[in-house]
């Protein structure tokens, strides 16, 4: 599949995709994260600069771009895990359901009980499967029926029939999907209300790629995913909204950063870009 | 109004405003990491402690006798009636020790770090390797008996030409310390070595040079801040080891080179003086205190230096 | 290349084979004498191994014969005396070590484990005193044993803790001589558990604790025992600071922890080691073998646990 072809063997996917859902539709919904002028810097150096969007409920939304643009960066201040590289530094405002996700008294670990992030490379503990899963809810006194949140965890991502009989026997053990798989209902596990995936399909093979993206389709009926991909035609098939990315390189060349060029629905990003840059990358003549 | 709509639509969809503060103080999440750091400053304290515990009878010991003739005196005799306290013949003891160490030490822990590093396969390098750390592991006491029961006679019997007197003899000691520490300078200059990035190495076979000369005029140079360093963290286990030379090198404060001669180490003396009976307070108790401060110092001075060659080494290779 | 024939090619062939020769004489010349050098050189390095492997193992063979005789239950069994060689053996100092050696382990794994967490987990590497602490471990890994001695007898025996000269002086001062050891062994077990496990407990919602509790220790674990074990094999070897602190050499009585004299192994061995007799020599060597099984036997454990249970990241 070259991206030369992308625009017209995705259009006919591109309209099917979109047939439904309106930009007016999405924006009816609420909206779980309002971005203003969002900055993050690395010991002074700016890797993202000046991003405004707004994700809304039960929506994915795919951040897609060129390698360098930040898009794994701006995706970690969702759920401050910015926090935990030292010398980095968030300017500008993200809201979550109206709340300021950077003010003061906020806890960093209320904020990831309630964002979820799921890995590129699967990142599976090594402990059994079912321990995998039951040390979320464990870990936040989520006690309760603790093999009954297993097992739903385990059915939402589509994993519990694979491994309903092993659940004792090391999470190692698994293939890289089932892995991925696993570290998708660990997150479930502790119920969270946004999901965020940084490249999950990237480490994993054809098929196990189809089975994450069928499971996103489902996911979204109860969670809003974000997710960044540095595959178009992934964005294509499952986002509803498509931010757009790119770096700026300064006027000496020395400093490169990302910026956000364009954010819409999927069909217009891939159909009918604005800017002249989103049409270059989607058309694959850059990238 | 539309925009009415819209906007109120939004507002019905939208969850009441989250609470982000922590639901707990965590106190217990403070509390341990308070008892953590106090582990980790544990650490500093010791250090404090060390001097301290040096510090103070040392001056207590310098109000009675002068430095210039601690330092330089040649007569050692603190027990005596007529006391004497130049301390020269225990440092020139201990020097001898570590001077006939390093002549065994040197040669024979770089040939094996080098063979290690540059031409032993990975099968025997395995091997080798845990051997080596296995066999530093030998307590001292057990080094100390082989060199008084062994070494002393066979060292005799190799070279009678040699005035032995008595079963002590620094250069028998020196050398059972010399061997206690090659896995020391073997495995820090091994290391070094290996540190050294293959391309340097590829790119001077590339040009025709043989392994010999690879490995001494390339790798050998490029790692010599490694080797220096391994060289004098070797030094400072030698100057101070204590049981080898107890056993082996004896207490005579002579002030000689002769290798076969019995002399005074500052680790044999104050093994030897803390454990006789000797009153708190009095000056020959707090000898051991400035002895022993000397020693710190000496072997602080050259730790810093090694890790500081180290840290240079890996600055330039990481 | 080609075998056209031309004219004046006798005279070209003639060219080419000198060339041909040439090069492979100078390719091949010098590697004669370079590979005398480098096999003279090969046999030096080889030679330098040997003396280092052979003389090291001298020292293990030479014990073992020279000890063999005096070999018996009654090295265990029987307490220490000076008039009585053949029937003197090493019990209470077996007695002593233990103990000595129990007090350390008790005092090096919370105190080494917890000061590498901290160090691994917690501090902040910019500030100025986690350098200086860090500073500290290093040059208190180099200093001298018997100076530790000297900080045990002036303040654990004597000083503010006023001890004694007991057992538990001994454990505090020989703890504090390879905590070290501990703290550097567990921080690269600390920190060979990579960072991708921490981000996923956190990224849960775990805290920094519970993920350094749940994850990251119970994955460490194995390097953090291998570093404890090695801690307690040179501390079983220790003789110089136990010289201060007053491993009485001669207790004839079994050990308590708190008060009366003590003795360890390696002490008594030096003091039978430095009689002038025949026979201490012969049962110091014993002693020397009785030594040596139980650290062979604590090294193994170490690399066994080692490869048994390393972590295929």
């Amino acid at each position: 599949m070259t991206r030369m072809d992308t625009p017209q063997i995705d259009s006919a996917r591109m309209a099917e995709s979109a047939r439904g859902i309106e930009r007016s539709e999405i924006e009816s919904r609420a909206k779980v994260f309002s971005v203003a002028d969002l900055g993050v810097h690395y010991s002074g150096v700016p890797a993202i600069e000046e991003v405004e969007l707004d994700v809304f409920r039960n929506t994915v939304t795919a951040f897609i771009g060129p390698s360098g643009c930040g898009k794994s960066t701006f995706i970690r201040c969702f759920n401050r895990m910015n926090d935990l590289i030292p010398g980095a530094k968030v300017l500008g405002t993200v809201l979550y359901h109206g709340a300021d996700l950077y003010a003061r008294e906020v806890d960093p670990v209320e904020v990831r009980r309630r964002i979820g992030m799921v890995f590129q490379k699967p990142n599976p503990f090594p402990k059994s499967i079912y321990d995998n899963v039951a040390f979320g809810p464990r870990v936040l006194g989520m006690k309760d029926d603790l093999d009954g949140r297993v097992e739903k965890a385990l059915h939402d991502a589509v994993l519990w029939e694979e491994v309903k009989d092993r659940l004792k026997d090391s999470a190692l053990g698994l293939s890289g999907g089932q892995q991925q798989r696993l570290c998708i209902a660990r997150c479930l596990a502790v119920e969270p209300d946004v999901i965020l995936m940084d490249e999950p399909a990237s480490a994993l093979d054809p098929i196990s790629t189809t089975r994450i993206e069928d499971l996103m389709h489902g996911l979204k009926r109860d969670y809003t995913i974000v997710i960044v991909t540095h595959n178009m035609q992934q964005a294509a098939r499952v986002a509803d909204m498509t931010a757009f990315f790119s770096v700026v390189v300064s006027e000496d060349g020395s400093a490169r950063r990302g910026v956000l060029v364009e954010y819409d629905t999927t069909a217009k990003i891939f159909t009918t870009p604005t800017d002249k840059r989103t049409e270059d990358y989607v058309t694959g003549r850059f990238g | 109004m539309a925009s009415d709509v819209v906007a109120s639509s939004e507002r019905i969809g939208e969850l009441p405003r989250p609470q982000l503060g922590a639901t707990s103080a965590r106190y217990g999440e403070k509390a341990i990491k308070a008892f953590l750091f106090a582990c980790a400053v544990l650490s500093v304290a010791v250090t404090t402690s060390i001097v301290v515990a040096l510090l103070l009878p040392a001056i207590d010991f310098f109000e009675d006798v002068s430095v210039l003739e601690f330092l330089t005196g040649t007569e050692w005799a603190p027990a005596f009636a007529d006391a004497s306290f130049g301390v020269l013949p225990v440092v020139v003891g201990t020097l001898s020790v570590v001077f006939w160490a390093l002549v065994v030490a040197i040669p024979v822990g770089l040939a094996s770090a080098i063979y290690l590093a540059e031409y032993a396969p990975a099968s025997v390098r395995k091997v080798v390797k845990p051997t080596l750390e296995v066999l530093a592991g030998i307590p001292t006491v057990a080094i100390g008996l082989f060199a008084l029961v062994f070494l002393r006679p066979l060292a005799e019997d190799a070279l009678p030409f040699l005035e032995w007197r008595g079963p002590f003899s620094v250069g028998v000691a020196g050398i059972a310390v010399g061997l206690m520490i090659v896995p020391l300078v073997s495995s820090v200059s091994d290391d070094a070595m290996r540190s050294v990035p293959s391309g340097l190495r590829e790119g001077a076979y590339a040009l025709g040079a043989t392994k010999v000369k690879v490995a001494t005029r390339v790798v050998f140079p490029a790692a010599i801040s490694g080797i220096v360093a391994a060289i004098v963290l070797a030094a400072s286990r030698a100057i101070g080891e204590t049981m080898v030379v107890l056993l082996a090198a004896g207490a005579s404060p002579n002030l000689t080179l002769d290798p076969t001669a019995s002399i005074l180490t500052m680790t044999a003396f104050i093994g030897q003086t803390a454990t006789g009976d000797i009153a708190t307070g009095t000056i020959q108790y707090n000898t051991i205190f400035a002895v022993g401060a000397l020693l710190f110092l000496m072997t602080l001075a050259m730790n810093m230096l090694a890790i500081r060659l180290v840290r240079r080494f890996r600055e330039v290779y990481e | 290349m080609g075998d056209v024939r031309m004219p004046g090619s006798g005279r070209a062939e003639l060219a080419a084979a000198g060339a041909r020769a040439a090069t492979r004489d100078a390719l091949t010349r010098s590697s004669h004498r370079d590979r005398m050098t480098g096999a003279l050189f090969l046999a030096m390095l080889l030679l330098g191994l040997g003396v280092a492997l052979l003389g090291l193992a001298a020292i293990l063979v030479w014990s073992f014969v020279e000890g063999a005789p005096r070999l018996g239950l009654d090295l265990v069994t029987e307490g220490p005396s000076t008039l009585r060689p053949e029937s003197a053996g090493f019990r209470t100092a077996i007695l002593g070590s233990v103990y000595v050696i129990l007090g350390v382990v008790i005092l090096i794994v919370p105190l080494g484990v917890g000061a590498a967490i901290y160090l691994e987990e917690y501090a902040d590497r910019e500030r100025w005193y986690n350098r200086v602490i860090e500073l500290n471990i290093q040059n208190l890994a180099g200093v001298p044993s018997i100076v530790y001695g000297i900080l045990g007898l002036a303040f654990i025996v004597r000083g503010p803790l006023d001890l004694g000269f007991v057992v538990a002086a001994a454990s505090l001062t020989v703890a504090l001589l390879v905590l070290p050891t501990v703290i550097i062994a567990s921080r690269e077990a600390i920190r060979a558990v990579p960072r991708s496990i921490r981000d996923g407990s956190l990224a849960l919602g775990a805290t920094e604790w519970q993920t350094t509790a749940r994850q990251v220790l119970p994955a460490a674990v194995p390097g953090i025992l291998t570093g404890v074990i090695l801690a307690v094999a040179r501390a079983i070897g220790e003789a110089a600071p136990l010289l201060l602190v007053g491993a009485v050499t001669f207790a004839t009585f079994n050990p308590s922890i708190f008060e009366g004299g003590y003795s360890t192994l390696p002490v008594l061995i030096y003091n039978y080691a430095s009689r002038p007799q025949e026979e201490f020599r012969v049962l110091a060597a014993a002693g020397v073998i009785v030594m040596l099984v139980l650290l062979l036997a604590m090294n193994s454990f170490a690399v066994w646990l080692r490869n048994h249970y390393e972590q295929k990241w």
